[in-house]
């Protein structure tokens, strides 16, 4: 006897949350089939190089919604104000939105999480840039741009560090490293330099350098930028004591936009990189914003 | 008593078959909707594709259950501190001495600060803050300082279950023990903690259960266990199955867990409703 109150309490609930989701599933099944009409476009507009149909189809009407990642990073953007338009990715978003037809007053930023930027369903923003390698598993969630820029790999280390003076992947061999989670770096050091010891895993670039501080870690694997500026004004008395070569073991790290899976600006943003690639305008934003992080020893693999 | 069932017996068993019946089909209906509708939402076949992928399941499902065996063992070794020092707090609070009037409120301090702090800023405050001093590479592992912060955490919470424990043992009992000539360790030890100890055996479980996975926290500081794991995986295939993967393994720690506690809790209901009776 006990059961049934409850139960006829229950039994409307269930009935309310049915009609809610068949409710929902009406909905969506108009949405489905706009989506299946709007399917094929997106296809054929990502193989066509010219893309100038995809240009404008942004999320909203004439603007065009970049993001970053909270905060963005030196050199990438500086001081963290991507709208300075100063700092490389911020110089790059720029220069690709002109060649998109988006002057600067037509750009807006927003902030994201790389999990935001992957997640499945509508996205906040048209592009994301944030230092994303361009992955083939990535790829199947997400569409990359053409990349525009190729990252070398570098390990920071304190004075009297066991990875001070390497010159080859052999003498790292009983380094213990640190990385940030989901980079090409951590890939880098399970793949290819493979320490005796795991490597340790931070969330961002401060955990590891924490790490390093901490005398958790011997050594710290980076994007050569990024080792360079750590280095040079984070952490004092530290290092870039090698960089490898950019197609070192096979893992070439090459950043690229994200953009939403199937995205009709995919192909507009790939033509707007082609362009500033062969009218020399990329070399010219990587000399200015990053020609201060391009020398260190290099670490030879085999 | 005849065995015959009277009218009574008879109506409540009609009512208890309908409510059966009425509880099925209503499990059937919702759980139809539920498998028929979902698919039918727009955005159904990328959420499978990012949450649900069979393939991107069996590549991580066995790391995962290898990184999983780094939170069982601090888990494990974690524990047994946890009981220890929070036992001593929940007893320092308990001192009657005046004399040990600094004793109480530093137990009153530990508690107060080591609850208000969240487990997250603890993990990073300490495992990065205490290893800066100057320590050895042995002494500057994450895993010492993770597990520290977990036992100072936790044992902060537990010791207020214990004190709770503890304060729900009638006054009389401590009396009694004392009228017959015990000490008060003495007191304390054989007649008050054991039966606050039943007492508290519920909401110990629970706390059990809620750090088991926390445990993941301490893949901040560095060490790769299933939760670090997982993110790894998670950003090489841009995919979350293995976040459902990891779901599913914890699960299977957390649920038994959870079922022994509500066991132990419908156990002294039992106990303490029939004694109530009698």
């Amino acid at each position: 006897m006990r059961r049934s109150p409850a139960l006829r309490r229950i039994i409307p609930t269930i009935a309310v949350g049915a009609l809610v989701l068949a409710a929902c599933g009406s909905d969506d099944d108009s949405a489905d089939t706009a989506d299946d009409t709007t399917a094929p476009a997106d296809t054929t507009g990502s193989t066509d190089a010219s893309g100038d149909a995809g240009c404008s189809a942004t999320i909203e009407d004439g603007v065009l919604t970049i993001a970053t990642g909270e905060p963005a990073f030196f050199p990438w953007v500086l001081d963290d104000t991507p709208e300075s338009g100063e700092g490389f990715e911020a110089a790059v978003a720029y220069a690709v939105a002109a060649e998109m037809g988006y002057e600067a007053d037509a750009v807006t930023w927003t902030r994201t999480t790389f999990d935001e930027a992957i997640q499945p369903g509508a996205k906040s923003f048209d592009m994301n840039l944030q230092q994303y390698s361009i992955t083939p598993e990535r790829a199947e969630n997400i569409d990359f741009s053409l990349p525009y820029f190729t990252a070398n790999q570098a390990i920071v280390a304190l004075e009297g560090s066991s990875a001070e003076g390497a010159t080859t992947v052999a003498e790292l061999k009983d380094v213990k490293f640190g990385a940030q989670v989901g980079t090409t770096s951590l890939d880098f050091i399970t793949d290819v330099i493979q320490p005796t010891e795991d490597p340790f895993v931070y969330d961002d670039n401060v955990g590891a350098k924490a790490a390093l501080e901490a005398n958790q870690i011997d050594a710290a694997v980076f994007d050569l930028p990024t080792a360079l500026y750590v280095s040079g004004v984070e952490i004092e008395g530290s290092t870039v004591t090698g960089q490898f070569p950019a197609d070192a073991g096979g893992t070439t790290d090459q950043f690229g936009f994200v953009l939403e899976k199937d995205s009709p600006l995919t192909a507009c943003v790939d033509a707007a990189i082609t362009t500033l690639n062969d009218n020399g305008e990329l070399d010219a934003i990587t000399q200015e914003w990053l020609a201060d992080f391009t020398g260190a020893p290099v670490i030879t693999v085999e | 008593m005849s065995d015959r069932p009277s009218r009574r017996e008879r109506y409540e068993r009609a009512r208890r078959r309908r409510s059966v019946v009425i509880a099925t089909v209503s499990t059937i209906v919702v759980v139809a909707a539920l498998v028929i509708l979902i698919p039918l939402t727009p955005g159904w076949e990328r959420v499978r594709q990012a949450f649900f992928d069979g393939d991107v399941f069996v590549d991580t499902f066995p790391g995962l259950l290898e990184a999983f065996w780094l939170d069982v063992q601090i888990l494990l070794w974690s524990t047994p501190f946890i009981l220890i020092v929070s036992l001593l707090v929940a007893l320092a609070r308990n001192t009657r001495s005046p004399a040990l009037f600094p004793l109480r409120a530093f137990a009153v301090i530990y508690t107060d600060v080591l609850r208000g702090i969240p487990v997250i800023l603890l993990v990073f405050l300490i495992g990065f803050g205490v290893p800066a001093l100057g320590l050895s590479r042995e002494w500057s592992n994450p895993l010492i300082w993770g597990s520290v912060t977990l036992v100072l955490s936790y044992s902060a919470y537990t010791a207020e279950i214990i004190r709770a424990g503890i304060d729900a043992v009638h006054e009389s009992q401590r009396a009694g023990a004392r009228s017959l000539g015990m000490t008060s360790s003495q007191t304390m030890r054989s007649i008050v903690l054991p039966q606050a100890f039943r007492k508290i055996v519920p909401p110990l479980m629970n706390t059990f259960v809620s750090l088991q996975k926390d445990v993941a926290l301490v893949s901040l500081i560095g060490p790769v266990e299933i939760l670090r794991q997982a993110g790894i995986d998670k950003a090489t295939y841009a995919n979350f199955t293995p976040y459902v993967a990891a779901s599913l393994i914890f699960l299977a720690l957390t649920i038994p867990c959870t079922r022994l506690a509500d066991w132990a809790l419908a156990r002294q209901r039992a106990r303490t409703g029939a004694t109530t009776i009698a």
